[in-house]
């Protein structure tokens, strides 16, 4: 088996990304003192999914992981939100 | 009657430790293989017995050999047992551990001492199981399901079971995380993924199901301890919570789980066809693709257990279509091996016996399956032995067959040793008939309308119920001679040469009980696919 | 792997990859588990929208807030100290690990507090004050402990794992050639970063 060892990613991308992650937690925080009304949930969720699409590829380094593993995680986000989406066919309708 | 004893051959003898602790403390996958199938196969020895039980009581109306709140309990405990102990870990944790590393050309799984660690889940989610039976409040009568409300207030030891049920869920999830890395990672020089034997394909599917649906099972479990701790009232209607959002989550694990059961094996019986037909799998890559097909097909259809449960009618609608989708490529795999046997040399050896009787009740379990998947029909034939019935043609005469034919396909194997055909043959046949009787009977005493769950039944469903507990009688004396064969084949059989089958996998070429380290210090490298038979040469025995 | 004398090939066999892939796998498991309370919460959102927000205005911003910033901040180390085993700084590597064991312990302890006060008003599952507050608060107030409980439970283990490494770190087990276990443990770290993610903006901020 070969073995690729991944390149040290330096001190300072990660500060920058920390620095981008408070950023955004301020974002969310005063967004959602701002009525949207069914808005605020979907605001909230994308600045969360934001912010963990960062962890995910520069913090867990997924980014110098293979295809592999980005098709793994693509496939468990499909099937979350299969469990989610089919269980509203239930609970929308009854 | 002939040669040394098996415990000095193969790897059985290589162990750095001496006695038991070389088993207990093993990491070596064919150990922790047999480990898994010595308790595999006695729990299902013991749920047998309950299962008999539980026809006797049937035999006639009113109570005949125990009251109701024992016989909730017996078949609470018969699904427990059945269910978590033994069908869902029965071919991908014994067989897949005994052969997925060897047909790979690895010389061990990815993360061999997390394949130990699972087996102590296994041991201690078994014994917690059968602790739960004895102590405490009395034998949980839940049903395998644990339906709340009743399992947040029944007074017997649910607590108890529900943590055993997790623990072997946590089993079942390691070791699925182990056999997808496993076939990613250690394939040999030449094992591309087009030369994976099918029973390796089907393993990897039901990995990635254990991967992604178990954990749903361990929320919906720690759920319900939670709840009889805390009485919070998650699933109480009062409270803000929801009954049948219980259900949701219980299902979102537990129908994936039936693939689980059934496609490794239908992966053995992929393997099987081929061997005694001596022809090439046909439709390779659609059998492979079926597969993902089914597990993820499976993760969609969760709904149509709860037709009845008061979900709404759109919802309904949608897990009824989405459950005809399954049919598809379980359809293919039928339609491919029957391709393959067609103008095929048949020999009827045993381990092929028990893979035709497999087609013929899967077949039978499938085609029943869309008369429950209707939702029309389904609210006719719920919670009638019918639904009773399929599930025993699909999961007993599916992968429980399925488990017989990996025995005598694999058994000489990894012992060493063949047992008795003509005794094999004799029992297949009992068992084959007797379970044909049992269920069939069951099937038809619920289109009548007979309910499933009670001790007690109006006198109009007496003689089918008379006939499917005199099935289960067969049944039981063709399961009780086919065990003891294969023990006296493992204890005396003849001893067997690398290839008794004529197979052409990996595992078929090297010795019989494999050594320690499968392949000795080389690594294989593969030039051939899994059903090139050419040149194949039968060992005689 | 302890047999060293008679498997000599079981004991050279290494792969990285496979073992972060590993990991990958379990961190998934992970996810589906916390997505079926995420799947009662979308439920219980979509059925008492009202009154989820009036229970959410009950929880502490602050806590939330400040736990939110300190988990990012210890994800952030745990991320540094792979950097650093990398470049062999092993002193460094030991103190980002330390650092992050250190902002997981004033995690809990914040959650103490939270936690304490909340009880303190007759706020847990299964209270009284709780049911008289109607269904909808229930359901939240009961979600909101069993996910964040079971999220705090996750810290605690995240938290000891890094210990472990950090003691196999000091006597040179995991080194700057052999970090899997470091990277593994980080991995796990930034998991529980990411439910918290999620579970801060569905608890603390709905409107």
């Amino acid at each position: 088996m070969t073995e690729h060892k991944h390149e040290p990613v330096p001190f300072r991308t990660f500060i920058l990304i920390w620095f981008a992650l408070l950023v955004l937690t301020v974002v969310t925080v005063a967004v959602s003192r701002v009525h949207l009304g069914a808005w605020n949930i979907w605001v909230a969720l994308t600045i969360a999914s934001i912010k963990s699409s960062l962890v995910v590829f520069i913090f867990m380094h997924l980014r110098q992981e293979s295809k592999l593993f980005k098709i793994g995680l693509l496939t468990l986000l499909i099937i979350v939100a299969i469990f989610i989406g089919l269980t509203f066919t239930d609970v929308l309708y009854r | 009657m002939t040669n040394e004893p098996l415990k000095y051959t193969g790897f059985y003898s290589e162990s750095p430790r001496p006695g038991i602790l070389g088993w207990l403390l093993s990491t070596d996958h064919k150990r922790i293989g047999i480990m898994y199938l010595v308790c595999i196969v006695t729990m299902f020895l013991v749920a047998m017995c309950l299962g008999l039980a539980l026809r006797l009581e049937l035999i006639a109306p009113g109570p005949t050999i125990m009251g109701p709140q024992t016989y909730n309990a017996t078949f609470t405990v018969h699904g427990i047992i059945m269910i978590f102990l033994f069908i869902i870990p029965s071919i991908p944790a014994a067989f897949g551990n005994l052969v997925l590393p060897i047909q790979i050309g690895a010389r061990d799984v990815s993360f061999p001492k997390l394949n130990l660690l699972s087996w102590y889940c296994y041991i201690i989610g078994g014994i917690l199981a059968v602790i739960s039976i004895f102590a405490g409040g009395g034998a949980p009568d839940t049903g395998w399901t644990f339906y709340v409300p009743f399992s947040t207030q029944t007074t017997t030891n649910v607590n108890l079971a529900v943590t055993g049920a997790l623990m072997l869920g946590f089993s079942s999830m390691l070791t699925g995380i182990n056999f997808v890395t496993t076939i990613h990672r250690l394939r040999a020089e030449g094992m591309g993924w087009g030369r994976l034997p099918m029973f390796v394909w089907t393993l990897y599917s039901t990995a990635w199901i254990q991967i992604l649906a178990t954990p749903m099972l361990g929320i919906t479990l720690i759920l319900i301890v939670l709840e009889r701790v805390f009485g919070a009232g998650l699933f109480d209607a009062a409270r803000g919570g929801d009954p049948i959002l219980y259900q949701h989550l219980f299902w979102i694990y537990s129908h994936p789980a039936v693939y689980i059961m059934i496609l490794p094996g239908m992966g053995v019986i992929s393997e099987i066809i081929p061997t005694f037909s001596r022809k090439p799998l046909f439709g390779y890559w659609a059998m492979a693709f079926s597969s993902l097909a089914i597990a993820f097909a499976g993760s969609l259809v969760w709904a149509h257990h709860m037709y009845a449960s008061g979900m709404s009618d759109f919802a309904i609608l949608v897990f009824s279509f989405l459950t005809f989708i399954v049919a598809i490529p379980s359809a293919i795999k039928v339609f491919n091996w029957v391709s393959t046997l067609y103008k095929g040399s048949i020999q009827l050896a045993p381990p092929m016996l028990h893979a035709l009787a497999f087609i013929f009740n899967f077949a039978i379990g499938g085609l029943g399956g869309l008369a429950l998947g209707a939702a029309a029909s389904d609210i006719h034939l719920h919670d009638t032995t019918f639904v009773v019935g399929h599930f025993h043609y699909t999961m007993f005469g599916g992968t429980g067959f399925a488990f017989f034919a990996a025995l005598h396909y694999w058994l000489p194997k990894f012992t060493g040793r063949m047992y008795n055909h003509k005794i094999a043959v004799i029992s297949w046949g009992l068992v084959f008939v007797g379970f044909n009787v049992t269920y069939m009977a069951m099937q038809a005493v619920g289109v009548q309308g007979m309910p499933r769950r009670y001790y007690d039944y109006l006198p109009e469903f007496m003689p089918l119920n008379v006939v499917s507990t005199v099935g289960s009688w067969v049944l039981a004396i063709g399961l009780v001679m086919m065990f003891v064969n294969l023990w006296n084949g493992i204890r005396r059989g003849h001893p067997v040469g690398k290839n008794p089958w004529g197979s052409a996998t990996l595992e078929w070429t090297i010795p019989s009980p494999p050594p320690m380290e499968n392949f000795g210090e080389e690594d294989p490298i593969v030039t051939k696919g899994p059903y090139d038979y050419k040149g194949v040469v039968a060992d005689e025995y | 792997m302890i047999i060293k004398g008679l498997l000599p090939m079981s004991i050279e066999h290494r792969d990285d990859t496979g073992a972060r892939f590993g990991m990958w796998l379990f961190l998934y498991t992970e996810v589906i588990l916390f997505s079926g309370l995420f799947i009662l919460y979308s439920v219980g959102l979509a059925k008492f929208p009202q009154q989820f927000a009036e229970a959410s205005h009950k929880l502490n911003i602050y806590f939330g807030t400040i736990n939110t910033l300190v988990l990012l901040t210890s994800s952030l180390t745990i991320a540094l100290a792979i950097t650093a085993i990398q470049k062999n700084k092993i002193k460094l590597t030991l103190n980002l690990c330390f650092v992050t064991i250190f902002l997981a312990i004033v995690f809990l302890i914040n959650k103490y507090f939270e936690w304490s006060a909340e009880i303190g008003h007759g706020i847990y599952p299964g209270s009284e004050h709780l049911a008289e507050m109607g269904p909808g608060i229930t359901a939240f107030f009961n979600l909101y402990y069993f996910t964040a409980g079971l999220h705090g439970f996750h810290i605690l283990i995240g938290g000891t794992l890094i210990a472990v490494v950090a003691t196999l770190i000091a006597k040179g087990k995991v080194t700057s050639d052999r970090y899997t276990l470091l990277e593994n443990s980080a991995l796990y770290w930034h998991l529980v970063d990411l439910v918290w993610i999620f579970l801060f903006p569905l608890y603390y901020l709905i409107l």
